[in-house]
């Protein structure tokens, strides 16, 4: 984690409190990851997330099936094989921008890959992991 | 006629017209197996299209859309769950324009696409081989071999079967 990481993270913290949430607009990766942090109360652990995104857990799909290992290339759906733009924001300007969008997207994939809904911890550790994928 | 005969002209006699006037008839009205169809709802586009092909709401009958909109957190086996106020806009919508013509009005299998009888038919010399290709990998992914599937365009003579 690097110093700005925990001042955002510090930040968003200190602003949970409050009942902040990101924009629903225009939030940014970094922001939505701290947000998600704070009601872990704690910060994300990218080696985690990683795990996270390709182990399966007991089922048939992991995050990787459809995202691929490393997901700064397009991946194709597992069941319809349609194509799936890269989801590492570095990537792709258009991933992490919206809150409700990742909460959408997370509820329904930690849903078929894990079969549950997935903690904020978890959430910030994908996030995290994501965020340090670099072109 | 080739493997797949035309969507949007419904066979022969379309495309023969097409030879003599040099021109594209609008469809009669009862004919809503037409490509392109509706302009589709954004909403639809946006929530939909993510995982598969925004498929034509004229495919299946109001009955199937509103079975498939009721089920969406067990979608095929995928949750595809939406929040009340577009889950809401996307029903009224796909009900406005679900399929009313003879072929699409009665319920396929499952409420699948690709089960319905035309499908079958239409695809019934493409082999199960084929079917499987990663390239393809399932009925349900149209625009493997209808190129531009995603703007409704079904069309035999575009058909490009993948390798």
């Amino acid at each position: 984690m690097t110093c700005s990481d925990w001042i955002r993270y510090s930040m968003a913290a200190l602003l949970a409190g409050a009942a902040w949430l990101p924009p629903a607009h225009g939030a940014t990766a970094a922001e939505l990851e701290a947000a998600y942090a704070a009601e872990a109360g704690a910060p994300a652990n990218a080696a985690r997330g990683q795990a996270l995104f390709t182990t399966r857990h007991g089922r048939e799909w992991s995050c990787s099936s459809c995202h691929g290992a490393v997901p700064t290339q397009a991946g194709s759906h597992a069941a319809t094989g349609k194509a799936i733009a890269p989801l590492a924001p570095a990537f792709n300007a258009q991933r992490f921008v919206d809150a409700a969008k990742t909460e959408k997207w997370f509820r329904r994939n930690c849903n078929d890959v894990v079969g549950r809904e997935c903690s904020a911890a978890e959430k910030a550790d994908v996030l995290g992991w994501l965020r340090t994928l670099k072109p | 006629m080739s493997t797949i005969r035309t969507f949007a002209f419904g066979g022969r006699a379309g495309l023969a017209l097409i030879a003599l006037f040099g021109i594209a008839l609008p469809a009669s009205a009862d004919d809503d197996r037409n490509a392109p169809g509706p302009p589709l709802l954004p909403k639809y586009q946006q929530e939909c299209a993510s995982c598969h092909v925004a498929y034509p709401p004229g495919l299946l009958p109001a009955e199937s859309w509103r079975r498939l909109m009721a089920g969406l957190p067990r979608h095929f086996g995928v949750d595809a769950s939406l929040d009340a106020p577009t889950l809401g806009a996307i029903s009224a919508w796909l009900a406005a324009n679900a399929g009313t013509f003879k072929r699409v009005r009665e319920a396929p299998p499952e409420d699948r696409i690709t089960r319905s009888a035309w499908f079958v038919r239409k695809h019934d010399e493409v082999s199960a081989t084929v079917w499987k290709r990663p390239t393809v990998k399932s009925p349900a992914n149209c625009t493997a071999c209808h190129a531009q599937a995603d703007q409704g365009d079904f069309n035999e003579h575009r058909v490009r079967i993948p390798r």
